[in-house]
């Protein structure tokens, strides 16, 4: 009976590295967040890109408003190829976007708008990235939709008609 | 009196410098626990991305408003997941990694005492 335990217990060992190795060959090792969160907005104190008054966002967003926070940047290629898609969302009226000039030089900004139009109700500056990482941004462009002072969607990566349409069907 | 001032302003300067650096060997230690996401295989200490730039200079306003280490990694865990921690720890997906090492190693160890038992 002794002699078959230590076989019998080095197998079980084995069985149970094999699976958790093999388990793991499953797994994809390329990092993907999370998109589907619902998380409440954070504290952060934004300045405003026209006039440098500074809101806080826990006041700024209402509750019963939904609004689409696009981080962008002019240098930023990816956020000229959405830039058609966020016109598109502009003309809807159930919709506020708000921008957040990332780590930007304003006259560049500035350019940017005139030349491609300007999308957004309300433009906040970034200018050292702390706010897009207290927003828990990996870079630009990357859009988050609130409603009820939560993030209920968010968009890494520059917004396509897929999106778009989402957000659509979202805010109905 | 003059020389008096002048070892005093020096003294001052001297301690200002040690208290920076501190807090630098702070900021350092924390980034070099935290992976950047958007790159490959890099801590955000290492790292000269705009992400790891923003994440350090976050970390240093963190440290002056008086956050502790610990409620700075939470700060980062509940923005971005255990993922950005090289350190996790004990959850439904790391328990195995934990308790495996001990396992193994008491089990081994009890197969070395029995056979050691046997020889005596």
């Amino acid at each position: 009976m002794k002699n078959k335990i230590l076989p019998f217990s080095v197998i079980i060992i084995f069985g149970i590295i094999f699976f958790i190795f093999y388990k793991s060959l499953q797994n994809s090792n390329i990092y993907t967040p999370d998109k589907n969160i619902s998380s409440d907005i954070p504290s952060t104190n934004f300045k405003d890109f026209y006039s440098n008054i500074i809101f806080n966002s826990l006041n700024f967003f209402q509750g019963d408003k939904v609004y689409l926070l696009n981080i962008w940047s002019s240098w930023c290629i990816p956020c000229r190829q959405e830039h058609n898609f966020l016109m598109s969302l502009k003309e809807k009226k159930e919709i506020i976007l708000i921008g957040i000039n990332y780590k930007d030089n304003k006259k560049n900004a500035e350019n940017f708008l005139k030349e491609l139009g300007n999308p957004y109700d309300k433009i906040f500056i970034d200018n050292n990235g702390t706010i897009s990482i207290e927003w828990g941004a990996f870079g630009v462009p990357e859009s988050y939709l609130i409603s009820n002072n939560k993030i209920i969607k968010k968009y890494i990566g520059p917004l396509n008609q897929q999106y778009v349409d989402e957000i659509n069907l979202l805010i109905k | 009196m003059r020389f008096l001032n002048i070892i005093f302003l020096l003294f001052f300067l001297l301690n200002l410098t040690s208290v920076k650096g501190e807090e630098q060997d702070r900021i350092n230690n924390i980034t070099k626990n935290l992976r950047c996401l958007i790159c490959q295989g890099q801590s955000v200490y290492d790292s000269d991305s705009e992400f790891a730039n923003s994440i350090k200079i976050l970390v240093e306003n963190k440290i002056e408003e008086g956050l502790s280490e610990k409620q700075i990694y939470n700060y980062f865990k509940k923005k971005y997941g255990d993922w950005i921690l090289y350190d996790p720890g004990i959850n439904k997906n790391t328990y195995i990694l934990w308790i495996l090492p001990l396992l193994i190693f008491l089990i081994g160890g009890a197969i070395i005492y029995k056979k050691l038992i046997k020889k005596i």
